[in-house]
């Protein structure tokens, strides 16, 4: 009775496929129109790195990559990115070595209780592929869409000068 | 940075190592709440109140029931009979402090918006708030009242309608001859200062689950806590689940500043819901339903005076504080207040001393400990109200400060208790030397006489702190529910690694990387042959959990002496084995020598389980446990400055500047430290300059999510000059002090000092919190005309 009455449900909220390659893996989908990307990620696919820290895409913690470029996965529908690659944190490391970014963040304290970090690292991964040596001024606007509670963004600064080769 | 490779063992404490914590979160392998589900598990959905004050008429939770996937849903009325006592409020520091009955749903009246009325469990996270929404209620609106003073007014609507009052408590302390003092005073500063409201803001909303195991009434609870094992027994009494069924896990936690030092309604919804449907519950917390149902932090009238002879010496101090406590006490509500009740004397040594506070019930969110709890707020009226003082007497801030420091140590300070060590002029000596002082007075100087619109500020704050909660008897002659101790057991197993087992609850604070390095040294064992357990009521039973920057001071010398009693048993079987007095053995990073001989704990250990050889009576295994009740405080100190540039045209304020040097101590980790006090000081400058919860008059949050509470980025925040002191507290085989709420507690009065600094030219020296470019600029344009 209940699955019969989910069925027709589901059919009047017209499902749609999609096919996502998320950390180089393609996924077809069938995903309800306001499934938001973070939880097509989390829920969907258990991906749970990329963590929701607001309603109001005003956090950053959900960061991921739209290929190749930052985004806030809660701001995007599962629907939009249909065809599109997408990189979270848990695609970062190749062959168990972390990315330079993750590694810095590690080096320089860049995290406390770690729940913006993975937002962060991808954000700043972003930036660096952009903007390779950016000033210190560049990165913090930069990562102005991200918010961190612990740290008070000096070793996150700090952590994207050294993963961009400044001594620090 | 050091890595384990350079470093011998046994000379671990002290290094700034990488953190074992990194691995996981910067992988997304941690599990948070959040991430965790269970087979069969449904979602909880809390329908909340959007009056702040209204008579509930009629719940009908219909609607909710017939959409697809809801599996039930409930008033509050349908839910009493499940509580067997109270949401917890562990302190009420007076005998007749009004404790209201707070159930978890509202029955009969909701007091503040946000406050919950019924609830709605479905197959889906969306399931349960889409019901939720389909839940009718009729309401019949009250008058509100939102402001801590009003409500004390003659006539003011009544929050509680049984007390009677807005009032919840008054408490007073007071020493020497405090009228004296001001009677004879050569000068007198009073001043009004304002803590406006903040949302603490940890990254991670709130979450929980939980599982329950009907056949055996065993439930197991993952939360979002700070604080499970004080969750475990207060809800264990709300709920009437027996204490030794109750599991509490904290996973990963991510951050809390307070905000998650509390025992919350949805925890005891999730509980009693799980048992009674059997099947698992999870509830995550949306960022803008936090900002009404997670607790916020502040929200205080302070009314500061000095008594000073002419030279500016501060004989006495009075304090009084009106706090607004929201609607319902949480678990340390009525408490927070008065953990600055000691310290309105600040690092000063003073005679005489009057501190009164009042707290007050109103139809906002409850208040409770936000970062510094109290110790924020006795340093910012202290340190704006010396600089008052000296700007009166005509005198530089630094004098004054000088002039009136503690310094002879263990001091006792006017409030009564006494202070551990240290050494006020060292800090502040090595902060000047750090800011190049007499640099910037000049720049300062020559703005100001060319007028430019570009005006700069100095500020200071010289603070004192008391913190590592603590002697559990003088929480006790004040009234505190709970001990103040905590616990370690330390478990060496066969094969030479080592179980630390902790009471203290890490939520970004490193323990893991922290007490390793101190089990580590003790034992003369690698950094990375420890593994540091936590959080989990079941793996580490005994513990009072993390807040009030206790965990290092009490749950890390709880670790350390856990190590010594391994060590005393581990002498023991070495001097048995290599047939020597325990007196001749020496023990050096691991390893007794004695009579050409010698044994590691690695070896004893593997020694004790098989239990071959050990002395008479001895039982195998090598492990020990310690409960740690500190004899005192500890108390941090230092001296922050902040240096802004005021734009006298716009209001705009830029930190351009801020100097930090602490005293916490000995360091176990000085990297950890570091970015402790990185985090406390950007708090604190947010509320210096941005952070504000806003209600309107009729109780609805004005600032109702992040989009307009300004959380600050690494865009508005500048980078920190750091610097460190160390006197050893005497009272702690470690020497270490608290390091969690220094840098909150601190800074806040350094950035309000310095743009008042800047604005002192222009006549302007009443200056509220936030200094946002409207309130500098009306201030302004109030004294040009």
């Amino acid at each position: 009775m209940l699955a019969l009455s989910f069925s027709l449900c589901r059919k009047e909220l017209a499902v749609g496929q999609v096919s996502i390659t998320v950390n180089g893996a393609e996924h077809i989908l069938e995903l309800e129109p306001r499934e938001l990307l973070v939880y097509v990620l989390r829920e969907r696919l258990g991906l749970t790195g990329t963590n929701v820290g607001c309603d109001t895409s005003s956090c950053g913690a959900c960061t991921v990559l739209l290929d190749g470029e930052s985004v806030k996965s809660c701001t995007l529908l599962g629907v939009q990115v249909d065809g599109h690659e997408i990189t979270t944190i848990e695609g970062l490391a190749t062959n168990g070595t972390m990315h330079p970014v993750q590694e810095a963040f590690h080096e320089q304290h860049g995290l406390q209780c770690g729940y913006c970090t993975p937002g962060f690292i991808m954000a700043a991964v972003s930036l660096l592929d952009e903007t390779p040596n950016p000033s210190e001024e560049e990165i913090r606007h930069a990562l102005e869409g991200n918010l961190c509670r612990c740290t008070g963004y000096q070793n996150i600064v700090r952590a994207v000068q050294a993963a961009a080769g400044v001594e620090v | 940075m050091a890595t384990i490779t350079e470093l011998e063992v046994g000379r671990v404490v002290g290094a700034p190592l990488d953190r074992k914590e990194d691995a996981a979160l910067l992988t997304g392998q941690a599990k948070f709440v959040d991430d965790m589900s269970l087979p069969g598990m449904v979602w909880m959905a809390v329908v909340r109140s959007p009056y702040a004050h209204a008579r509930i008429a009629m719940v009908n939770v219909d609607g909710a029931l017939a959409h697809r996937g809801v599996i039930a849903a409930f008033s509050g009325d349908e839910l009493a009979d499940e509580w067997q006592a109270s949401l917890p409020c562990a302190w009420l520091p007076t005998e007749d402090t009004a404790q209201p009955n707070h159930r978890p749903l509202a029955v009969d009246e909701a007091r503040y918006v946000g406050d919950g009325v019924a609830v709605v469990i479905a197959e889906s996270r969306s399931e349960a708030r889409d019901a939720a929404e389909l839940v009718q209620i009729d309401y019949d609106p009250l008058p509100t009242v939102i402001d801590a003073e009003k409500a004390l007014e003659d006539g003011s609507p009544l929050v509680h309608e049984e007390f009677g009052t807005n009032r919840c408590y008054t408490w007073n302390l007071a020493t020497g001859e405090v009228d004296e003092e001001f009677a004879k005073a050569d000068v007198t500063v009073k001043e009004r200062y304002r803590q406006q409201r903040l949302i603490p803001n940890a990254i991670e909303p709130r979450g929980v689950i939980v599982q329950p195991f009907p056949a055996t009434g065993e439930l197991t609870m993952w939360s979002s806590t700070q604080v499970p094992h004080i969750a475990r027994v207060t809800l264990s009494m709300v709920t009437g689940v027996p204490e030794a069924k109750l599991r509490v896990v904290a996973p990963a936690v991510g951050g809390g500043f307070g905000s998650k030092l509390n025992v919350y309604a949805e925890e005891a919804l999730a509980l009693v819901l799980a048992r009674r449907l059997g099947r698992p519950i999870k509830w995550i917390e949306q960022r803008s339903e936090g900002y009404q149902s997670t607790t916020h932090g502040r929200d205080q009238i302070q009314e500061i005076e000095l008594a000073a002879t002419s030279e500016g010496k501060i004989r006495a101090v009075r304090a009084k504080l009106t706090v607004n406590f929201g609607a319902y006490l949480q678990l340390v509500t009525a408490g927070t207040p008065l953990l600055g009740a000691w310290l309105y004397s600040g690092a000063y040594d003073v005679a005489a001393y009057d501190f009164e506070c009042t707290g007050v019930f109103t139809n906002t969110t409850p208040t409770d400990a936000y970062r510094g709890a109290g110790r924020p707020e006795a340093t910012y009226a202290i340190e704006r109200a010396v600089d008052a003082l000296a700007r009166k007497l005509g005198k530089d801030p630094l004098e004054i400060r000088r002039l009136n420091f503690l310094r002879e140590f263990p001091a006792t300070i006017a409030s009564g208790l006494t202070v551990d060590s240290g050494d006020y002029d060292a800090h502040l000596d090595a902060a000047l030397e750090i800011l190049d002082h007499d640099d910037i007075r000049r720049q300062q100087s020559e703005r100001r006489e060319r007028g430019d619109t570009k005006q700069v500020g100095i500020g200071f704050s010289t603070y004192l702190e008391m913190c590592g909660l603590a002697p559990s008897r003088v929480l006790g002659a004040i009234r505190y529910g709970a001990g103040g101790w905590d616990a370690a057991t330390i478990r060496f197993l066969p094969t030479g690694t080592v179980q630390v087992l902790i009471g203290t609850s890490p939520h970004g604070q490193s323990h893991v990387t922290t007490f390793s390095q101190i089990v580590a040294e003790r034992l003369g064992i690698p950094y990375d042959d420890v593994e540091v357990l936590h959080g989990d009521t079941a793996v580490a039973p005994l513990g009072m959990d993390t807040y009030g920057s206790r965990s290092l001071t009490v749950g890390g010398v709880a670790a350390y002496h856990a190590a010594e009693r391994i060590i005393d048993k581990a002498r023991k079987i070495a001097a048995h084995q290599l047939e020597v007095g325990e007196d001749e053995l020496e023990y050096e990073n691991g390893t007794f020598s004695g009579n050409g001989n010698s044994l590691t704990t690695k070896e004893l250990a593997l020694q004790a389980w098989t239990a071959h050889n050990l002395p008479d009576g001895m039982e195998p295994g090598l492990e020990a446990s310690f409960v740690y009740d500190p004899p005192n405080f500890s108390w941090p100190s230092g001296t922050h400055i902040a240096v802004v540039e005021v734009d006298t045209e716009t209001g705009d304020v830029d930190l351009i500047r801020y100097v930090a040097v602490d005293d916490v101590g000995s360091v176990i980790n000085p990297r950890v430290v570091e970015g402790q006090i990185h985090g406390g000081v950007a708090q604190g400058i947010a509320q210096a300059l941005w952070e504000e919860a806003v209600y309107d008059e009729d109780g609805n949050l004005v600032t109702g999510s992040m989009m307009n509470y300004m959380v600050p980025s690494a865009a508005e925040l500048p980078s920190y000059e750091l610097g460190r002191t160390e006197t050893p507290s005497p009272t702690n085989p470690l020497g270490v002090k608290g390091v969690g709420e220094t840098g909150t507690i601190a800074s806040t009065a350094a950035v309000m000092n310095a743009v008042v600094d800047a604005l002192v030219p222009f006549g302007v020296t009443d200056l509220d919190m936030p200094a946002t470019p409207e309130r500098v600029w009306r201030a302004l344009e109030e004294a040009r005309t």
